[in-house]
């Protein structure tokens, strides 16, 4: 096979598709093989997903994890794009505030949690201001960043025509900056899966982190723990592959030429 | 052989431009270096001038001064009669391809400076000049669907778009291949010769200058000046074999110093 060619149709899923059959095998093999009384295999973790969905229960823990994110990611794109425009377009105001953000940003959102609590109580509130927390720095930062590398050109040239600075920020800073905003969200929106689990094992009683912390706790149903496990995987693979459509889109194409 | 008085010929004639002893100094880590000094030119309204110069000599300083990006440190830059302290859509300053936006297409690139028009008069325009530099079904077509050689024509489109009076061109063919930029400076001359706008157009290329422009300022090295100013008279379109092109062509080379070998 000539690593040069395109991938035929039937091939693009074909290999995926065998490694994930294999990888299924192995772990279905290895259960065997080691005669552990614990670690579930497939055939158990599929079974116990179904009972799971014949409750209704799985269904409606998958929407409650998707609501948190949406709220607390989209609170934080309402917040943290406007927040980092203006920081990158007014440096001195970046100056003031950078030391801040880049002490905030490393602390993990788990750390956060106790904070959380005291602020808002055990709840939905707490769990979404933990993926708002998040989501926010990597979407200021990229959009620091992203008005910053604006090249001058594209500003100059529309001085030139005589935009006023509202209509340059708008018409030419923005769409310029977009192709680093959207890598940023996609960045964020992947951090804020990843802290949704922690936060439902913690804060409220329901989504797939409290189903996995749930079936440990109540009966040991590991068959439950390993097919949240997985539907996180799974959902979280969607929400990317969704969000990398996004950069099809012909206003923010050329910002991506370089990327796979 | 050519005229070399900074001035224009008549002297009654309407000047569009007028820079006089303009200097210009650029402080940098605490070294002061002069990038322009003294330059006097004075432009005709509807005249194509080539500013000539080796890279890195002060020409495009001294072009971003005209358009008033740069004020000079010392000296004055006149437009009709009035001091340039900024840059106004009355006159466009236009860069390699780069400058055409990436994120529009190409009837969104040149109706970028028409926020101001109703939207017939905007459609009128954009129909007008995407025919004017030969870009006919490209409309929904982003730049980077388009050669170097259609992002340039896109650029110059976009900057024509606003009706002008003046047009400055830094090196605008620079990035394209040699075909290309000949085909791109017979297209300029035409839309030049539709539109008549004053253009300013800086080069590092001799045969450039001498095939596009009414007279070409030949700047020397820095701190730059004009050190001559050469009048092409011969009408387009310019046979590149006559002999008068060849001397005119030759004694831009002789003032830059160079030998006729290579």
């Amino acid at each position: 096979m000539n690593s040069l060619a395109e991938p035929r149709k039937w091939e693009k899923y074909f290999w995926p598709v065998l490694a994930s059959a294999l990888f299924l095998a192995l772990w279905h093999y290895s259960v065997i093989w080691s005669a552990t009384k614990v670690f579930p295999s497939p055939l158990a973790v599929e079974k116990g997903m179904a009972q799971l969905a014949g409750k209704g229960l799985l269904w409606s823990y998958i929407a409650d994890s998707l609501r948190r994110v949406a709220l607390g990611f989209g609170a934080a794109v309402l917040v943290g794009v406007p927040v980092g425009l203006t920081l990158g377009w007014y440096p001195t105001a970046n100056q003031i505030v950078n030391p801040v953000l880049q002490i905030l940003r490393p602390i993990s959102p788990i750390a956060w949690i106790p904070v959380a609590i005291i602020l808002f109580g055990i709840g939905d509130t707490t769990a979404v201001f933990l993926i708002f927390l998040a989501a926010f720095f990597p979407i200021v930062v990229a959009s620091v960043d992203g008005v910053s590398n604006v090249p001058s050109m594209f500003r100059r040239a529309a001085r030139n025509f005589g935009l006023s600075p509202l209509q340059l920020l708008v018409k030419v800073v923005f769409p310029a900056a977009l192709p680093q905003i959207i890598i940023g969200l996609r960045i964020a929106l992947g951090i804020a899966w990843l802290v949704v689990v922690a936060a439902e094992m913690i804060a409220v009683d329901s989504g797939l982190g409290y189903l996995v912390i749930d079936a440990r706790n109540s009966g040991k149903r590991y068959d439950l723990v390993v097919a949240a496990m997985l539907l996180i995987g799974v959902i979280g693979l969607v929400l990317d592959l969704c969000f990398r459509r996004l950069r099809n889109f012909k206003s923010v194409r050329w910002g991506f030429r370089n990327e796979s | 052989m050519a005229a070399s008085a900074n001035k224009l010929p008549e002297t009654d004639a309407p000047i569009k431009l007028s820079a006089d002893h303009v200097g210009m100094v650029f402080q940098r880590d605490g070294k002061t270096t002069q990038v322009l000094r003294d330059v006097n030119l004075q432009v005709a309204p509807g005249e194509f001038v080539c500013i000539l110069g080796p890279s890195g000599c002060g020409k495009s300083t001294l072009l971003s001064t005209m358009a008033g990006f740069l004020s000079p440190s010392s000296g004055e830059v006149k437009i009709d009669g009035e001091l340039v302290t900024g840059p106004s859509p009355r006159r466009i300053f236009v860069f390699q391809e780069r400058g055409v936006f990436p994120w529009l297409t190409v009837e969104g690139n040149i109706a970028f400076g028409l926020f101001k028009l109703s939207r017939l008069e905007r459609d009128r325009r954009i129909a007008y000049y995407v025919k004017l530099v030969g870009l006919e079904g490209f409309e929904k077509a982003y730049p980077s669907e388009l050669s170097g050689g259609m992002k340039q024509r896109l650029e110059v489109a976009r900057a024509l778009a606003v009706n002008p009076d003046m047009l400055f061109l830094d090196e605008p063919f620079g990035a394209l291949d040699s075909i290309t930029r000949l085909t791109m400076r017979r297209e300029l001359l035409r839309i030049w010769e539709a539109e008549r706008n004053t253009i300013i157009f800086v080069t590092h290329d001799i045969d450039e200058a001498v095939q596009l422009a009414d007279r070409v300022a030949v700047m020397s090295d820095r701190p730059a000046t004009i050190q001559q100013i050469v009048t092409i008279d011969i009408p387009h379109p310019r046979d590149l074999s006559s002999p008068r092109y060849l001397e005119l062509r030759n004694g831009i080379f002789d003032q830059l110093g160079l030998a006729h070998k290579v």
